[in-house]
C-alpha cells in the first residue's frame, strides 16, 4: 500500500547527494571512457528533448521584437483568459489542499479494511486521459447530460461555462496534496500524535501542532506542483470549455487559439509566461526540497 | 532513522483487529469526507462513461471501437507511447546514473529541469516541439534535408509523447540507485567480477522494478496524452490521428455515444495498467528494502 502511495514520480525528492562516494571507490566507478560515453548520452537526450523545446517557447516568443511581445500579454482576451486561470487554480487548489490533508489522515493514522484500494481510486484522477476527464462532465452536465434537463430548466450553465472549468480542474488536479502527504504521514508514525492526544490536545490541536509542522515541506510542495497543474490543463478543459474567446479561454487555450490562427509570436509569447511559471515551480520545488533536507538532518541530529 | 523503524514496526496494511482500538480523533469524519467527495468528483463521473456506454447496446458500441480509423489510432496511440517509453527507459536509466553516480558542473540545473515535463502545460510543449521539428525549425531545417521528415507525422506524435514521458524513469530509478549499498559492488570487485560483470548481475537486477514501473508509468501517461501531441501530429485520418483526438473529433459531431465508447476503452485500459502499475511498486519496494543496505536512509 504505502509502495502504491510513495508516488514515485511526484514523491519529494531527496536533494542530490554527493556523487564523491562512489567515484571515489574503485569498485563503484567505471573506466573514464564509460563515464563520458553515459554522460554525453544522457546529457545529449536531455538537451535534445528538454533545453531545446524549452529554449525554442523564449526566443519564437521574441521573434517579432518586444513590442509585439508585451502587445500579446496586454491584450484583453489574454487578460480575460489570464483572469479564468487564476479563478480556476484559486478554486481547484484549496479544495483539493483541503481534501488532501483529511484524505491523508485518514489513511496514515488509521487501520481499515480497503485502504489500499481506497488509495487507488485517488490517484485515479491521473491515470485517467485528459480528454476522458472532461468528457465525463460533459456527460453529466452537457445538454444531454444526465442533469442537462434540469441545469436548462433553472437556467443554469455548467459545460462550456466557468464551473465546468473548474470542475475539469479539480479532476486533473485531485490527488496531488493527497499523494504528496500520504506516505510523509505514513513515515511520521503515530506516536507522537497519540501522545498529544493522550495529554489532552483536541483532534485540531494535535493536527495543527503536531502534524503539520512536520509534513509542511510536504504539503507546499503538494500545492506547488497542483497549482502548476491547475495553471497548465490543457486537453480536460478543452472539452468543457467550448472556446467562447474572452468568456471561456484559459491561457493554453488561448495559446491554441492564437496558435490556429497563425499568430505564432503572440502564441509563443502566452506559451513564454506559462513556461516562466514551469520554471518558477521548479525553482520553489528546489527551495523546498532544500528546506525539508534541512528539517530532515535537524530531526535526526 | 527513527522514521524508517517505525514505518517498518507498523506496516501500513497491517491488518486491523477485529476491534481496533483508535486512539486519535476524526476517523469517522475523515472516512466521511474523503469518500463523498472523491464519490462526487471522481467516481460518479466516471460512472456515468460506463451507464452511458451500457445505454448503447453491443453491436453499435463495437462497431464504433473498431471501426477502422479507430483501429489506426489505437494502432498510433499505443505503439508510439510504447516506443517513447522504451526510449524513456534507456535514456532515463543513463541521466539517473549520471545524477547519482558522476558528478558533472551543472548537475543541480540538470536535476531541477527534469521535471520540466510535469510543470510545463502540455499545450506549451505541444507548440514548442512543433516549432522546433518544422521546416524552419532549428531542428527541422537540419533533419528535412536528409529527408526525415518529424513534424506532422507520427514520427512527430513519438517526439511529444518521449518528452512528457521522460521524467517518469529517472525519477523511479534515482532514489534506488541512491540506496543500493556500496558494499554489494565492494564485494562483487573483491571477488574479481569485471566491472560490466558487477553491474549486469548486481546492479541491473536491483534496478528492474524501478525501471519496469518508470517504464510502466511513462507508458500509462503517454497513452492518454493530448495536449502535447495534436500539435505536433498534424492529425490525418488514418495516419497521425492518436485515440483521444478521436474523442474530440466525436465530440465535434455531437456523436456523444461514440465519443463516450471510445472512452470506455481507454477507461478500461487505464484500470488494468493502474493495477499493474500498483503491483510493480509493490514489488519495487520489496526488492527496494533488500538492495537498500545500511547506508540507505
Amino acid at each position: 500500500m504505502s509502495a502504491a502511495a510513495s508516488a514515485l514520480a511526484l514523491a519529494l525528492p531527496r536533494p542530490l547527494a554527493h556523487a564523491a562516494r562512489f567515484e571515489s571507490n574503485a569498485a563503484t566507478r567505471e573506466q573514464r571512457w564509460v563515464k563520458r560515453t553515459v554522460l554525453s548520452l544522457g546529457l545529449g537526450f536531455f538537451a535534445l528533448f528538454l533545453l531545446l523545446p524549452l529554449a525554442t517557447v523564449f526566443t519564437e516568443a521574441l521573434r517579432k521584437g518586444f513590442g509585439v511581445y508585451l502587445n500579446a500579454l496586454i491584450e484583453p482576451d489574454a487578460l480575460s483568459a489570464l483572469k479564468l486561470t487564476l479563478i480556476a487554480a484559486l478554486i481547484a487548489v484549496p479544495l483539493n489542499l483541503v481534501f488532501g490533508v483529511w484524505a491523508a489522515w485518514l489513511v496514515s493514522k488509521f487501520d481499515f479494511r480497503g485502504k489500499s484500494f481506497l488509495v487507488t481510486l485517488i490517484d485515479l484522477p491521473f491515470s485517467v486521459s485528459p480528454v476522458v476527464a472532461g468528457l465525463i462532465y460533459v456527460l453529466m452536465f452537457g445538454a444531454q447530460g444526465w442533469f442537462g434537463p434540469w441545469l436548462q430548466a433553472h437556467d443554469l450553465k455548467i459545460v462550456f461555462a466557468v464551473p465546468g472549468i473548474v470542475l475539469a480542474t479539480v479532476f486533473v488536479t485531485f490527488p496531488f496534496v493527497a499523494r504528496e502527504l500520504i506516505p510523509l504521514m505514513e513515515a511520521q508514525g503515530r506516536e507522537e500524535e497519540e501522545a498529544a492526544t493522550v495529554l489532552g490536545a483536541s483532534g485540531w490541536q494535535t493536527f495543527w501542532h503536531v502534524t503539520l509542522p512536520n509534513v509542511k515541506w510536504g504539503l507546499l510542495y503538494g500545492v506547488i506542483l497542483c497549482n502548476a497543474r491547475a495553471f497548465g490543463e490543457f486537453g480536460a478543459v478543452s472539452v468543457v470549455s467550448g472556446h467562447i474567446r474572452g468568456v471561456t479561454n484559459t491561457l493554453p487555450l488561448h495559446v491554441e487559439i492564437l496558435y490556429n490562427e497563425y499568430q505564432f509570436a503572440a502564441a509563443f509569447a502566452v506559451a513564454s509566461l506559462l513556461a516562466l511559471l514551469a520554471l518558477v515551480t521548479l525553482g520553489l520545488k528546489s527551495v523546498v526540497e532544500w528546506q525539508q533536507a534541512k528539517a530532515h538532518t535537524q530531526s535526526t541530529q | 532513522m527513527s522514521a524508517v523503524l517505525t514505518s517498518l514496526a507498523t506496516p501500513a496494511d497491517a491488518v486491523a483487529t477485529r476491534k481496533p482500538r483508535r486512539v486519535l480523533p476524526g476517523f469517522g469524519l475523515s472516512l466521511g469526507y474523503t469518500l463523498v467527495y472523491l464519490s462526487l468528483l471522481v467516481l460518479i463521473p466516471l460512472s456515468a462513461v460506463f451507464l452511458k456506454t451500457a445505454t448503447m447496446g453491443w453491436e453499435r458500441f463495437w462497431q464504433v471501437v473498431s471501426s477502422p480509423r479507430v483501429l489506426a489510432s489505437y494502432e498510433l496511440s499505443f505503439g508510439a507511447a510504447l516506443l517513447a517509453a522504451a526510449l524513456n527507459t534507456v535514456f532515463g536509466a543513463l541521466l539517473a546514473w549520471s545524477l547519482v553516480r558522476y558528478s558533472f558542473p551543472g548537475k543541480k540545473l540538470v536535476d531541477a529541469l527534469i521535471d520540466l515535463p510535469f510543470a510545463l502545460p502540455t499545450a506549451v510543449a505541444g507548440i514548442a516541439l512543433t516549432a522546433l521539428y518544422s521546416r524552419n525549425g532549428w531542428l527541422g531545417a537540419v533533419l528535412e534535408p536528409l529527408g526525415i521528415k518529424v513534424a506532422f507525422t507520427p514520427l512527430g506524435v513519438l517526439v511529444a509523447l518521449t518528452f512528457i514521458g521522460l521524467p517518469f524513469v529517472v525519477r523511479t530509478v534515482q532514489p534506488v540507485l541512491e540506496d543500493i549499498d556500496t558494499e554489494l559492488e565492494e564485494a562483487a570487485a573483491s571477488l574479481g567480477a569485471q566491472r560490466w560483470q558487477t553491474i549486469r548481475h548486481i546492479v541491473l537486477p536491483i534496478l528492474t522494478p524501478a525501471l519496469l514501473t518508470g517504464f510502466a508509468l511513462a507508458f500509462a501517461r503517454a497513452v492518454g496524452e493530448y495536449g502535447s501531441v495534436i500539435f505536433i501530429a498534424g492529425n490525418l485520418p488514418m495516419v497521425s490521428e492518436i485515440t483521444p483526438l478521436m474523442i474530440i473529433t466525436k465530440l465535434e459531431q455531437y456523436d456523444y455515444a461514440g465519443a463516450t465508447a471510445i472512452a470506455a476503452v481507454m477507461l478500461v485500459f487505464s484500470f488494468a495498467l493502474l493495477l499493474g502499475i500498483n503491483g510493480l511498486q509493490a514489488w519495487s519496494a520489496r526488492s527496494r528494502g533488500v538492495g537498500a543496505g545500511r547506508n540507505g536512509r
